[in-house]
């Protein structure tokens, strides 16, 4: 039996076509992918991402927890600020890619992939040993995800706090439609501005506040979207998937996260492997390409080939750029051929196609 | 779900209109478009050979998935709709009307008395 999210009635109002999404039964579109792609870019678009999983470290000794797990500086975080980060394993492969966000000085919610609940759960609790308290919160949360150039006035009609306001990577306490205690997080995934609406279900009619939200955003144009668009918008804003472009056989180093690590907070879990990798030289890397063929959509799992006729390695996301109108992809090649403006094949079905490799995001937000 | 009772379709998920001079029209179903959601991109590559009925003739790209596309019966491809190369979400809007991807002229007739009824097809997709 899949499970649904508190927002499922809402769905089944919108009519949404509805997919198997690591064990939840999620929309996967509305009325079509490339609608809700471009309403988000041009407007706003609404998401129920409530399936992400949220997980809570509290105690004297949390943050000395988080710096451990985490490859990111989590003491640097004033309560009210959160942090992208990774969990890195002994041999320095990703865990989980996630938010770190900041409540108080000892207390720490990482929101994580929804794939990964369970397997970033253990992992935390090892690498804990007892020293704080951790929750697995996932099923108390709902999560709303508002975005595009639109979102921060749709939000303003629904609030006499000022979203506008919250800084990016920030996130404050807000009554919103008359719900009070809505942490508001200028966060996203799709590469515009937006928020990130976590609401606790014990105190919020979730399928109430999508409605209102809606009402609110109608004039300005919002649309629900799905996990479909989602996905391409993360990919051509250059956000990499755990699952697809980051697992437990890539490094921070390779898939272009090495901003992340911060080497002088400490040890963390992967440090040493992950030093000797960047003494060594990092020897492939997560690149992006551009097919120069109109419309050739690269796919998951097709060959990336060099001008010799060698495999430089495979495609992990793949889609077509509504905003380039170009296929794009992802995936790790050598690095002696990873330099932006290089040309490579990509073999889309049994023919291949002259690609360049581009720097990340394919799509840049107008600011 | 849309599905005309004139026409014959395939497991394959497409649609023939026999009309009535020994050529067909083919296009994908009202459930396939659905299934396959936004389409991006349509390549019909054997317009003018004669192609063997289950023998691929094309692909069409949805943003999701990609899909061969399947001789219904054995012919030769007259023409394709090319209004497709531009918009290729005509068939979303409109799979049974200009949303169509080819004309086959039939090499063997009989092949039409195989294709599924209405009834057949709406039982398979069930």
């Amino acid at each position: 039996m899949l499970k649904r999210t508190p927002l499922f009635e809402a769905h089944r109002t919108f009519h949404a076509k509805l997919v198997d999404f690591s064990g939840y039964e999620m929309p996967l579109q509305y009325k079509g992918i490339k609608e809700e792609h471009l309403a988000v870019r041009n407007r706003a678009g609404m998401f129920d991402v409530s399936h992400m999983g949220e997980i809570l470290i509290r105690g004297e000794r949390a943050l000395e927890v988080v710096q451990e797990l985490t490859v990111n500086n989590a003491a640097l975080l004033k309560a009210g600020q959160s942090q992208y980060s990774v969990m890195c394993l002994d041999n320095g492969g990703i865990v989980d890619d996630l938010l770190v966000y900041c409540l108080s000085g000892q207390e720490f919610m990482l929101v994580v992939n929804a794939s990964n609940i369970e397997k970033d759960f253990n992992w935390i609790m090892q690498v804990n040993d007892g020293r704080a308290e951790v929750s697995d919160i996932s099923e108390e949360i709902a999560l709303i995800a508002v975005q595009g150039p639109e979102a921060v006035s749709i939000m303003q009609k629904l609030t006499r706090d000022k979203p506008g306001d919250i800084p990016m990577f920030e996130f404050r306490s807000m009554e919103v439609s008359d719900y009070d205690n809505i942490l508001v997080s200028a966060t996203g995934y799709t590469g515009e501005r937006g928020f990130e609406l976590y609401c606790n279900i014990r105190h919020v009619n979730v399928c109430d506040l999508w409605e209102n939200i809606m009402v609110a955003g109608e004039p300005n144009g919002i649309r629900p979207c799905g996990l479909g668009a989602r996905d391409t918008l993360r990919l051509e804003a250059g956000l990499a998937l755990y699952g697809s472009d980051l697992t437990e056989d890539h490094t921070p180093l390779e898939a272009g996260l090495s901003w992340l690590v911060k080497w002088d907070k400490g040890s963390f879990m992967g440090k040493d492997a992950l030093l000797a990798q960047k003494s060594r030289g990092v020897s492939r890397r997560l690149c992006g390409f551009v097919v120069q063929d109109e419309r050739r959509i690269p796919r998951s799992g097709h060959a990336i080939i060099g001008t010799d006729g060698e495999v430089l390695g495979n495609v992990t996301s793949g889609g077509l750029s509504f905003m380039l109108d170009r296929g794009i992809a992802m995936g790790y090649i050598p690095t002696e051929h990873a330099e932006a403006g290089n040309s490579v094949m990509i073999r889309i079905r049994d023919k291949e196609y002259p690609s360049e490799v581009v720097r990340l995001p394919f799509h840049k937000r107008k600011k | 779900m849309n599905h005309p009772k004139e026409l014959k379709y395939t497991r394959e998920h497409e649609w023939i209109r026999d009309n009535g001079d020994g050529t067909v029209t083919v296009g994908v179903t009202d459930f396939a478009q659905n299934e396959l959601g936004d389409i991006v991109f349509v390549e019909i590559d054997k317009v003018g050979e004669s192609v063997d009925k289950d023998d691929t003739f094309g692909t069409v790209e949805a943003v999701k998935t990609v899909s061969e596309l399947y001789m219904p019966l054995s012919g030769e491809i007259l023409e394709w709709n090319e209004a497709l190369e531009d918009e290729p979400e005509l068939i979303n809007e409109d799979p049974y009307g200009k949303g169509w991807m080819i004309k086959i002229k039939m090499s063997d007739p009989a092949q039409i008395e195989e294709l599924l009824t209405v009834d057949a097809y709406n039982e398979i997709i069930a």
